[in-house]
């Protein structure tokens, strides 16, 4: 009977899972693209239902025998990742319409990186990180290079095949050197224990720099910007998304869990790193006229800013995170659908700064919904991007890394010049040839309108979620690093 | 008896062997053997330091690596299959359309 509650309590989980199974059945029987569409949209529908739910109801607890978290930051990591995947399905439908290239098989392959997602967001054990980790990755390769007869498509799932099963051999290495030293792969007795010792950090090196490769901090982001230019636009939103949230919710949890002894000794590497992801990231985002090419590198700049927060090590900096990803959520999912929207009646070239001019009079709402996510991915007030950002920062000062947030803060006034550069094309750019563009459908449109209306509202009272956020932690081992 | 120390030695050696070859080879499939190569590492020092320390998880673990790699087999020769027909070549210095 423990499992079966140990189900109730994993419910999105078990939906998601459930729901990948029976789309991947109606596809062997040969169900229309619609019926399929429609009963992806149902399941995800239903476990975002339940993630909702378990956000606000559920009690943090670990079950299935001490694999999985529930509740706590586990529902919100949850809650983050079955959200951004609702959205990037309704956009991902219209986009593989839009570009006449709509397989029926993408929609069980993310469910299967949901699942995956959500497990390694809730993991407790380095087993279910691992298991989780490979989940995604592998339905991620796949979905990078979908469409197959496309060239730069399949060359950046080459790339990021190798790249991403390169790091896997460094993670596990960590796993097997963690587990030599400490005798256990679960998080608690691995945070438990205190000799240190050459296997020991050997371990804590390896799988962190595993973590660096999947969360793209700087020596090890070379794939980002190729894997994000090549993909499918809305697949490449829910990398950088839901696909990101989970990696850095599972790396939350094991610096507090396991390596809650070590962090503070880790403040330095993470913040070395957190000056070169920002600095390398805006520098280069800077020089890129494909924007596709420069939101990817602007999601560098952003793991930069989140890296701020880890460095920190204080409840402050790691609820600041949370609510970072959130945020980063709303914003990057709309910019993305936007460029989606712009891309798709034309073909995947037409992703050019310039191509954009005067594109902003043509459909006016397409213009305003990316305006706001960019204005929000700068960090400029009233948008969720400058509490998230606000919040990360002054978790920075309070743990007295000034000079790392003053870094930060000038990278991002100047991260402004590229976001508002595409703006200028949109709006004060005559362009060369006539472009008409499609009229977008409905529940498109909707969708993005509802991912603004959430940025704007996070903007202007992010109260409620950061409380929420900040209860996770309180609990926690950390307790003592309260300011 | 062969000590532990031995066990981990060979396996650190072919990991080591493993990230050579995925850095300076330029054929996919040799680099993609060379992935698999890191994770045979990986199992070896598992197995060892799970018989040493008498406690199964990791051999458990084990078959998770296994499993893991052959799905990733799997969806990797696809993607090298699918650049292949392509590019007509499965050389990855001169697969370069995207840089910078």
């Amino acid at each position: 009977m423990e499992l079966v509650s140990d189900f109730l309590q994993y419910l999105p989980a078990s939906i998601v899972a459930a729901g990948g199974l029976t789309v991947m059945m109606l596809d062997g029987y040969k169900a229309r693209s619609r019926t399929i569409y429609t009963t992806t949209m149902m399941f995800l529908g239903v476990a975002l239902a339940f993630a909702t739910y378990d956000l606000f109801y559920a009690e943090d607890q670990i079950i299935f025998s001490g694999m999985a978290g529930a509740g706590g930051t586990a529902a919100f990591g949850t809650f983050i990742v079955v959200f951004g995947t609702f959205f990037t399905v309704i956009l991902t439908h219209d986009y593989l319409v839009g570009v006449k290239h709509n397989f029926p098989q993408v929609y069980p392959m993310i469910m299967f990186c949901t699942f995956g997602m959500i497990v390694l967001a809730t993991a407790t054990d380095l087993v279910t990180v691992f298991v989780g980790l490979e989940t995604m990755s592998i339905c991620l390769y796949a979905l990078a290079g979908i469409l197959k007869d496309k060239r730069l498509g399949v060359e950046s799932a080459l790339k990021y095949f190798i790249m991403g099963a390169f790091s896997t051999g460094f993670f596990l290495y960590g796993i097997s050197l963690l587990y030599g030293a400490t005798g256990s792969t679960s998080l608690e007795v691995i945070g438990a224990y205190t000799d240190g010792g050459l296997i020991y950090w050997g371990g804590v090196s390896l799988l962190l720099v595993a973590f660096m490769f999947k969360i793209s901090a700087v020596p090890f982001h070379m794939w980002t910007p190729d894997v994000y230019t090549g993909s499918p636009t809305t697949i490449t939103a829910y990398m950088s998304t839901a696909g990101k949230t989970a990696s850095f919710v599972a790396l939350v949890l094991v610096l507090d869990r396991a390596l809650p002894n070590v962090s503070s000794e880790l403040t330095t590497m993470f913040s070395v790193i957190a000056v070169m992801t920002m600095v390398l990231g805006n520098v280069v985002a800077m020089v890129q006229d494909n924007v596709k090419r420069m939101l990817a590198y602007s999601s560098i700049a952003h793991v930069g800013y989140l890296l701020v927060g880890l460095a920190a090590g204080t409840v402050a900096g790691y609820s600041a995170v949370l609510f970072y990803l959130l945020a980063y959520t709303f914003m990057n999912v709309g910019a993305f659908g936007v460029v989606a929207y712009y891309e798709k009646n034309h073909d995947v070239h037409f992703n050019s700064v310039e191509s954009y001019a005067g594109l902003g009079y043509q459909k006016p709402i397409m213009g305003v919904l990316l305006s706001i996510f960019l204005f929000s991915l700068a960090g400029i007030p009233i948008s969720a991007g400058f509490n998230a950002k606000y919040l990360v920062f002054s978790a920075g000062i309070e743990a007295g890394l000034v000079g790392l947030v003053i870094v930060g803060v000038l990278a991002s006034a100047a991260s402004a010049y590229y976001y508002l550069r595409v703006m200028v094309y949109l709006y004060f750019r005559e362009g060369k040839e006539n472009v008409t563009l499609m009229t977008p459908k409905k529940v498109y449109s909707f969708s993005l309108v509802f991912l603004a209306v959430l940025t704007l509202y996070f903007g202007v009272v992010p109260a409620g979620v950061t409380e929420l956020i900040f209860g996770f932690f309180s609990e926690g081992g950390i307790v003592e690093a309260l300011p | 008896m062969v000590g532990l120390e031995w066990y981990l030695g060979v396996s650190a050696m072919l990991f080591v062997i493993g990230v050579l070859g995925v850095l300076i080879r330029k054929n996919a499939i040799v680099v993609f053997m060379c992935v698999e190569l890191m994770l045979s590492a990986v199992n070896i020092s598992l197995v060892a330091f799970s018989s040493f320390m008498g406690d199964v998880h990791g051999m458990i673990l084990v078959f998770f690596v296994l499993c893991v790699a052959a799905a990733e087999a799997c969806v990797g020769l696809a993607i090298v299959i699918a650049i292949y027909r392509n590019n007509i070549t499965a050389d990855i210095s001169k697969i370069n359309l995207l840089r910078w």
